[in-house]
């Protein structure tokens, strides 16, 4: 059942591949109810993909597209149905927990709410070491939360003693991400980590972000709603609709250039301050709503909604397949082709 | 508009800012809704929240006003006072609201509950706790329509199924008896609007009404609303965090920073020339898809002012890159410095727009 795609390495500086992802696959059963639909949710469906050391990957989607479950299997939380996710070559899928849990150190998470995120109830010093427990002296973790907490520009002295509800949503998730950063991770999954921000505090986090990944040379999987901030952040673009990945492409060429008629909806889609009322230059809308992912449509799961849609895309599943140097998409009458 | 600019500033920084000497934003008068000089504090135990501070706009039939802003800048506050939803004894109001000539403020609590919904409608952020779970959503319209106007139930009922039609929904008959939770989040707004449109209003208050949608839902119930108010000729104010939004889908708009309007222009007019530096620093730190990948946003330190502190001078000046001495010991008030475009600022002036990146 499961198709296997060419994994194509990522354009990173070092060409080191960090994580590899192969036809990964998650599934949960729902039992029906009134209202709901009951059966196996297609929440991700063969997806591969890879990420170099120090790259960042944004994963770009609507809701229900399945873009934190596809982070969460990753993470192996919970574990996938089916696939493979080397992290440094060791297959995460096939490990013991205990096993598992040492891989997972060098994979750290920053998550969407900054305060359901961290515990009401410990200091912050307490919150950014507590994943260096058992790995070092007291002292050296309490020199390490220092540092950690001035990287992320929260000066020790004020922020320490504090605890999360004396802190603003920008300073909690600045804290998320000492915490995340104390182990020294290589790959920092980031779950629309600025979301629930203002306008101006999401500016100095994504700019927090991006130093961190210079100095520190982290890869981000940065998984985000808003295309405005996965192109701001991200070295390659993928777009996900329904469990399945439509196209990765480095991002200024995805933004210029879409080849799959969904990123080129979701682009239309998006407002931007260029495009003003009365102008003509008003978002385009696609029409209708994603279907179920109990009952996604065969063949490709946007032909529903797809304005190019053909007999071929309800009979065969289109492939993610490399059609130009570093551009993946899978489509079988691609955009400007 | 002879005006100098240092007259101007002179003349601002002696006027006491507060009560009638504040300029009144561009042409309030002949408009169906008139915000004069609004003032909103809440007693929140020994302190008071100064929620919203001189504020004054107006909205014309057939137009729409964006106001924007982060969250506390006073903008859900406005909105809810205009609905005359904050009655609570320790909330204080001050300054006029007028609807078509009806001043709003200290009408009575069943006056105003007659309006609301017929006159004006609101569509909210969240549009699952503004629906009854228990009841179909059909029926909700029904008893919306039959709350303003003695219509037969029957009567009612194919209204509410054409007005599920008009706001595209999907199978409106069969969705007439749907209850919210088989809806998706898309389809509940979508009945959430159809219910505000139940009595034709000629007010209708969209607060953060896409924030909760996903962009290629928020481009359609963005457009539908556009479509609907050609079609009823409402007024409409979008309330937004989003600087994209109201570009893209308002004629003009007011920008709200700590309980005022700083800078109110056409919204053209104000995309092509920033003046008021909040503004500036809202615009460049959105990250927008016309940007290049890594492109270092432009940030300004620090949070907005503690609402429960008054405020001494521009509210904005202890973030502002152009700070000024007079910015911290006076507060500037919102004038019309050019035409119908007026930014409350010392030291931006009518000449030169804010650079743009």
């Amino acid at each position: 059942m499961s198709v296997t795609t060419a994994s194509v390495t990522p354009a990173s500086a070092n060409g080191e591949t960090l994580l590899e992802v192969r036809d990964l696959t998650q599934e949960f059963y729902v039992r029906p109810r009134p209202g709901v639909l009951g059966g196996v949710v297609h929440a991700v469906s063969e997806v591969s993909l890879s990420l170099g050391a120090g790259e960042a990957l944004g994963v770009v989607g609507e809701t229900g597209c399945g873009k934190s479950t596809l982070a969460r299997s990753i993470l192996q939380m919970p574990r996938p149905k089916s696939g493979e996710v080397r992290f440094h070559g060791t297959d995460l899928v096939s490990l013991r927990p205990k096993e598992l849990r040492e891989a997972r150190r060098r994979m750290q998470v920053v998550f969407q709410d900054p305060f359901s995120s961290l515990d009401p109830k410990m200091r912050v010093a307490d919150i950014v070491q507590e994943p260096l427990v058992g790995r070092m002296g007291k002292d050296e973790r309490a020199e390490r939360a220092e540092h950690m907490l001035n990287v992320v520009g929260l000066t020790p002295s004020r922020f320490a003693d504090r605890r999360p509800r004396q802190l603003s949503g920008g300073q909690c998730q600045r804290v998320a991400i000492a915490r995340a950063l104390s182990v020294g991770p290589d790959l920092v999954v980031c779950d629309e980590p600025v979301s629930s921000l203002d306008v101006l505090v999401q500016a100095q986090i994504l700019n927090l972000l991006e130093e961190l990944r210079t100095e520190l040379h982290i890869a981000y999987l940065f998984i985000s709603h808003d295309l405005a901030v996965v192109k701001q952040v991200s070295d390659r673009v993928a777009v996900m609709y329904l469990g399945r990945i439509c196209e990765v492409a480095p991002t200024a060429r995805l933004f210029d250039e879409p080849l799959h008629p969904y990123t080129a909806a979701l682009l239309d889609a998006n407002p931007s301050v260029h495009a003003r009322k009365g102008s003509g230059a008003r978002p385009a809308t696609i029409t209708g709503e994603p279907p179920s992912a109990v009952n996604p449509p065969s063949g490709c799961r946007f032909r529903t909604r797809c304005p190019l849609a053909q007999e071929r895309c309800a009979a065969e599943t289109p492939l993610l397949r490399e059609i130009a140097a570093g551009r993946q998409v899978a489509c079988h009458f691609p955009l400007g082709s | 508009m002879a005006v100098s600019r240092s007259d101007r500033a002179l003349k601002s920084a002696v006027a006491p800012n507060a009560s009638g000497a504040a300029a009144p934003s561009p042409a309030t008068a002949g408009r169906l809704l008139e915000v004069e000089h609004l003032e909103v504090a809440f007693q929140v135990g020994a302190s008071t929240v100064h929620a919203v501070n001189d504020v004054s706009f107006g909205i014309a039939e057939g137009r729409t006003l964006g106001i924007i802003g982060e969250s506390g800048s006073g903008k859900s506050v406005t909105a809810r006072t205009i609905l005359g939803l904050l009655r609570a004894s320790n909330v204080r109001v001050g300054g006029s609201i007028r609807f078509d000539g009806t001043e709003l403020l200290g009408l009575s609590e069943r006056r105003l509950s007659e309006l609301r919904g017929s006159q004006i409608a609101l569509v909210p952020q969240d549009p699952t706790r503004s629906l009854n779970p228990t009841v179909q959503i059909g029926k909700q319209i029904v008893e919306a329509i039959r709350l303003h106007e003695a219509v037969p139930r029957e009567a009612a009922k194919r209204r509410a199924i054409d007005l599920l039609g008009r706001v595209r929904l999907p199978s409106p008959n069969q969705r007439f008896f749907e209850y919210p939770h088989q809806l998706s989040g898309g389809m509940r707004q979508r009945a959430v609007i159809a219910m505000a449109l139940s009595c034709s209003p000629r007010l209708l208050i969209a607060d953060e009404a896409t924030t909760a949608l996903d962009v290629t839902t928020q481009a359609q119930i963005m457009e539908l609303l556009m479509d609907l108010q050609r079609d009823f000729n409402m007024a409409m104010l979008v309330i937004s965090h989003d600087i994209a939004i109201a570009a893209a889908y308002t004629d003009e708009v007011a920008v709200m920073y700590a309980g005022r309007v700083v800078e109110h222009a056409p919204t053209g007019r104000l995309l092509e020339g920033v003046r008021m530096p909040y503004t500036q620093a809202l615009l460049e730190a959105v990250p927008t898809i016309d940007r290049a990948p890594h492109a270092p946003l432009r940030v300004v330190p620090g949070v907005p002012p503690d609402p429960t502190h008054a405020i001494v001078g521009c509210a904005f000046a202890k973030r502002c890159p152009l700070v000024q001495e007079i910015c911290t010991t006076e507060t500037p008030a919102l004038l019309e410095h050019l035409p119908l475009h007026s930014w409350a600022c010392f030291v931006s002036g009518p000449e030169v727009a804010v650079e743009r990146r």
